[in-house]
């Protein structure tokens, strides 16, 4: 559901959004801190009766983690990890999502004028009023978030609770989240815990932890803490980068397409000033 | 708790030992992310399992499920060895310098007064010397260097505990083991703190207590009890099952640990005489003795049950109250129920014909369900009071190997009462923490459900109207019970919290000024102080007085001004006693009442009284007047203690099935006096037909035997189906894939699952011989939606326990595994 107050920052297949420029909104974002996560699954829980998603039936296979990935109806899922690191076993948990990039490749891939909107706060959103359900923002995408619908034939993912934080509170899965591993404010505020918990971590001697937001996409609005400096031991991509046919596609293919669809209009208008309407022959006329 | 869950950040070093708080306790788990965000703690998770909290603790140690005794005193060997104790604290918050009687001893595994024959301990010769019941005075030895001292006594008891053979028992290598040592006695001194957190991992053992036990010695040792961020924390498995033991849960204790009676105690003199100790500390250090005020929340108790029956001419009542002629908790009854005959009268009296279940599943959580289900098919009559079609109130639809059979063949007659769930009515929650808080009723219960306490009144008030028209056996025990609700069928529970809490029945005078009434008759008391034995105050729990008072219901009180900085929160709900947030607080400040640690005071002496927490000692009697543990006759902490069953300081005994024999005495491998019984259905089963260790746990995404009954709903999704976590080794070696079907037996039967492989379970290695273990969770059954039932984990477990609590050895147990 796309938010009926928030100004548009970018929006799919258009030049520009509607933001005015004359309310200013900090960006938001989410912070995970892997290593205060006990993979509880409130979060997964509370994002689904938050968004009101249907069940998704699992079974039992052999894991924890009953989902294998994310689903056009199941929008949160941490993802277990066991893992040996420098001799150490490891059960390493982390929220999979919508990373809110902001430099979205799913809305610089999207044909659909409007369907996929980037917010004045930083928030990445599905219109489903405008999607077609091409599935180009999944192809866009270097986390490979988004899920086609097969039921609405629209595409699907988190929102960051945009209904929620348009009036000021905080995401479901953050409001749900018993150990305090999740939170939620502006962009400056989450980084700043981020630093602060990555130094924690290097003083107690994890000498590569990192604050995952990767600059590939220009920084994300869900900062990630990872004790390893290693993001495929969580399944997220070392360096995400917005692929270069979407890149193509975006930044030369669609100006270009632009510029030509200007320059025809430019010519069939000079060429109608120049020479007038076409006039059918006489004789194909009459022969009418 | 002694403390309490926000208590936690105040933490320098957690050990979480004996449970998963990660898994089980995710809300509460959020202090001790707390204390190591704030403070920087180390958290240490000593588990078989890697598990949920492992995943996020600062060190994970392996061990052997039963063997926690041998590790833990092999920590307080290696604290006594290098000296990294609270040597200040010890000397005058614990019985260490106190002397034992030479009589006392411990041979190849049994302390003294073992009887061949009863397999029980005769505990005479765990005394003292100077046993001031005789006239005289404790003996003590504040140097600590008297051999028969306590302390030297624990000390030569721990010796044969070393890091070797803690490895050889536990598994645990010896540089994981010693670096947690490190890490846990680093708090054996005034400037840090450290607590333990503990669930049903210690509990359900046949040593279970004894494990406790071992955790609070320890804490002792370490000066810990008593402090901000200290203690011995028990978390309990439901978020009201310490309001069900305060309010007498259990068939030893009344209301507020009060004691059943028993048999031969046929008058009030009699019972106070086995309850009431007399034998004090009358040294410096003197014991407050508190229970000498028993009489008090005895005769109140009597009061608030038989009203204006209850008088001084007759015992208060006294006489009515039913006296128990043997052990009557769970397993105790469903053995009697199956051999159909009660064996503490000789085997002649027949076995309960008749049985009310509320709000408990024993078919499922009870051990060995397949004695259980032929118990409950030999019952005449059963009252299931639930909100879903449980396993007990449909035992018979049981696979056909347990027991389940067409209803034709079983007698039992089944009722079943559907009853409101814990959103569906008002009423308090007593957390772990002893905090009780009320909550307000969400929504009305579904159909005909109804509140338990409706349910109750209802069967309670037919019965004595029955009686009223028709006569019976011992018709005073329920024609003279007070019902003085205003709505007698369905009380208000916020009436009922006001009986509990007690009130004057007469004016009451202060003690200090008797021309200065303190209550007027009817009013509300302030606490368990005011509470008399001259029949002037009533009072339902003792412990829970000062709930609600003329002030109002205190457990409604959501005041989060929190001035200590602590999070004690005084004016938020209500804790017992007293409002108390941490118990043994006199035990936080040193001889002179100076707090341990300044930046965090539990209560300190300010020249006049003590301040801080609600002192837990007289608030105006000066430092030196009485010793930090009031309850103990003894008046301080207690390392060596004579009260348990099985020996005043605890012991490593393996599992009643175990894999090895016990490496310090082979000839007394488990605990002597452990709970067995001896039906045909109590088969044991032995390593050598079922090698591998067996444990159960719960899992964060359900509720109980509850969450596989929900048709919709999401909890079932996250963790959908009956699974066995085998180590990647085993597995290899059995030919068993991930998520393929396996097969796990006992001596008592077998069930089927989906295996989960995995590194999180190490093999061990105990003595030289490799040992595997397995595990799975409790949570399913054959009753529940389509799609969500599954296989009884209890079909595994034994009927055997521990000696003290009765409760089962669900955690450590043997089987053997195949491929399905």
């Amino acid at each position: 559901m796309a938010s009926q107050t928030l100004e548009i920052h970018r929006s799919s297949a258009s030049m520009w959004g509607t933001r005015t420029g004359i309310r200013s909104l900090p960006t938001v974002a989410k912070y995970v801190d892997t290593t205060t996560c006990i993979g509880c699954k409130a979060c997964e829980a509370a994002c689904q009766e938050w968004n009101d998603l249907k069940r998704v039936p699992t079974s039992q296979d052999g894991s924890y983690q009953t989902m294998p990935k994310l689903q056009a109806d199941f929008w949160n899922l941490i993802k277990f990890n066991e893992t040996e690191i420098d001799g150490n076993f490891n059960w390493l948990m982390r929220k999979d999502q919508c990373m809110h990039c902001a430099e979205p490749g799913c809305l610089a891939a999207c044909p659909a004028p409007g369907a996929i909107v980037q917010y004045a706060n930083g928030i990445v959103d599905v219109n489903p009023d405008s999607c077609i359900g091409c599935g180009y923002c999944a192809t866009g995408c270097p986390f490979d978030v988004p899920k086609f619908h097969a039921k609405t034939g629209k595409m699907a993912k988190c929102t960051l609770c945009v209904d929620r934080a348009e009036v000021g509170l905080e995401p479901a899965c953050v409001k749900a989240c018993p150990t305090g591993c999740l939170s939620y404010g502006t962009k400056d505020d989450m980084v700043a815990l981020g630093i602060l918990r990555v130094k924690q971590l290097k003083d107690s001697g994890f000498k590569d932890a990192i604050l995952y937001d990767p600059q590939g996409v220009g920084g994300t609005s869900v900062v990630t803490v990872l004790k390893y400096n290693r993001p495929e031991l969580y399944d997220l991509p070392a360096d995400p980068h917005v692929s270069m046919g979407v890149k193509i596609w975006k930044q030369v293919v669609r100006p270009l397409g632009v510029i030509a669809g200007f320059l025809t209009m430019f010519a069939v208008f000079g060429h109608y000033t120049k020479y007038g309407p076409k006039e059918p022959p006489a004789d194909e006329g009459r022969a009418a | 708790m002694t403390n309490g869950w926000v208590d936690i950040k105040n933490a320098d070093v957690i050990l979480a030992m004996g449970g998963n708080p990660a898994e089980n306790h995710p809300v509460g788990f959020r202090w001790f992310m707390e204390a190591r965000k704030t403070r920087g703690a180390k958290i240490v998770a000593v588990d078989p399992r890697f598990t949920r909290t492992a995943a996020v603790a600062d060190m994970y140690a392996p061990i052997r499920p039963g063997t926690d005794i041998a590790f833990l005193l092999g920590i307080i060997r290696y604290a006594i060895e290098t000296g990294r104790y609270h040597s200040d604290y010890v000397k005058i918050h614990t019985n260490a310098p106190f002397i034992v009687s030479d009589k006392f001893t411990f041979n190849d595994g049994l302390f003294s007064g073992f009887d061949d024959k009863t397999h029980q301990y005769v505990k005479d010769t765990w005394a003292y010397d100077g046993d001031p019941a005789k006239g005289g005075s404790y003996l003590l030895d504040q140097t600590l260097q008297h051999p028969r001292s306590v302390f030297q006594l624990l000390k030569q008891h721990v010796a044969r505990y070393t890091p070797e053979i803690v490895e050889r028992i536990c598994g645990t290598p010896k540089a994981q083991f010693l670096k947690v040592c490190d890490i846990v006695t680093s708090t054996g001194n005034a400037q840090r703190v450290g607590t333990i957190t503990y669930a049903l991992g210690w509990t359900q053992h046949s040593t279970g207590v004894q494990m406790i036990r071992a955790g609070a010695m320890l804490q002792l040792l370490l000066g810990n009890v008593g402090r901000p961020g200290g203690g011995v924390n028990a978390f309990r498995g439901h978020s009201n099952i310490q309001g069900a033991t305060d309010t007498a849960g259990n068939t030893e204790i009344l209301p507020g640990y009060l004691k059943t009676p028993v048999g031969q105690m046929q008058t009030l003199a009699d019972y106070y005489g086995s309850a009431v100790p007399t034998t004090l500390n009358k040294q410096a250090w003197a014991s407050m003795n508190y229970w000498q005020n028993y009489p008090k929340f005895m005769v109140s108790l009597l009061k608030s049950l038989y009203g204006n029956a209850s008088t001084k001419d007759n015992d208060w009542g006294y006489g009515w109250m039913p006296k128990i002629d043997g052990n009557y908790s769970w397993m105790y009854i469903y053995d009697d129920m199956y051999r159909g005959s009660s064996m503490r009268v000789g085997g002649k009296e027949p076995g309960p014909e008749g049985f009310i279940t509320f709000g408990m599943n024993p078919v499922g959580l009870g051990p060995n369900s397949k004695k259980m289900i032929a118990a409950l098919s030999k019952l005449k009559w059963m009252v299931v009071v639930e909100n879903s079609e449980i396993e007990t109130a449909t035992f018979w639809k049981a696979p056909p190997e347990y027991g389940g059979a067409s209803p034709a063949q079983i007698p039992t007659e089944v009722f079943m009462l559907p009853a409101a769930n814990f959103a569906e009515k008002d009423g308090t929650f007593t957390n772990s923490a002893r905090w009780l808080q009320w909550k307000w009723k969400a929504l009305d219960p579904p159909g005909s459900a109804k509140s338990d306490q409706e349910i109750v009144s209802r069967i309670f008030l037919a019965v004595q109207a029955l009686y009223k028209k028709e006569g019976g056996a011992l018709p005073e025990q329920v024609l003279n019970v007070s019902w003085a609700y205003t709505n007698p069928v369905n009380p208000d529970l916020g009436e009922v919290l006001k009986e509990m809490n007690g009130k004057a029945l007469a004016d009451l005078k202060d003690p200090k000024d008797p021309t200065k009434v303190v209550k007027t008759a009817g009013q509300q008391i302030d606490g368990f102080g005011q509470l008399m034995d001259d029949g002037t105050t009533s009072c339902g729990n003792w412990l829970h007085s000062g709930v609600y008072t003329e002030a109002g219901n205190n457990a409604q009180r959501r005041n989060n001004a929190d001035p200590t900085g602590l999070g004690m929160f005084h004016n938020w709900g209500f804790s017992w006693p007293a409002n108390r947030r941490i118990m043994y607080n006199r035990a936080s400040a040193d001889a002179n009442g100076n707090p341990w640690d300044p930046t965090r005071v539990g209560i300190k002496w300010n020249g006049e009284k003590w301040v801080g927490d609600v002192p837990d000692m007289k608030p105006d009697a000066p430092p030196g007047t009485f010793g930090a543990f009031i309850m103990l006759p003894e008046g301080v902490g207690r390392l060596f203690a004579a009260g348990l069953a099985d020996g005043p300081f605890p012991e490593h005994y393996e599992a009643v099935e175990a894999p090895v024999p016990n490496l310090l005495h082979p000839k007394v491998t488990s605990n002597p006096v452990a709970l067995k019984f001896a039906s045909d259905k109590d088969s044991l089963g032995t390593a050598d037909k079922f090698p591998i260790v067996c444990t159960t746990y719960r899992l964060t995404e359900h509720f109980h035997y509850w969450t596989k009954h929900q048709e919709a709903g999401v909890l079932n999704e996250l963790a959908p189906g009956f699974f066995v976590e085998i180590p990647e080794a085993l597995a290899t070696d059995k030919g068993i894939a991930n998520g393929s079907k396996v097969r796990v037996s006992s001596a008592r039967g077998s069930i089927e699952g989906t295996a989960m492989v995995t590194k999180r379970l190490p093999s061990l290695n105990i003595d030289g011989k490799r040992i595997w273990q397995i595990g799975f969770p409790i949570h399913w059954g054959y009753a529940g939606a389509k799609g969500h039932t599954g296989p009884l984990a209890n079909f595994l477990t034994a009927s055997v326990g521990d000696p003290n609590t009765w409760t089962p050895e669900y955690k450590a147990f043997l089987v053997n595994l195949e491929k399905a």
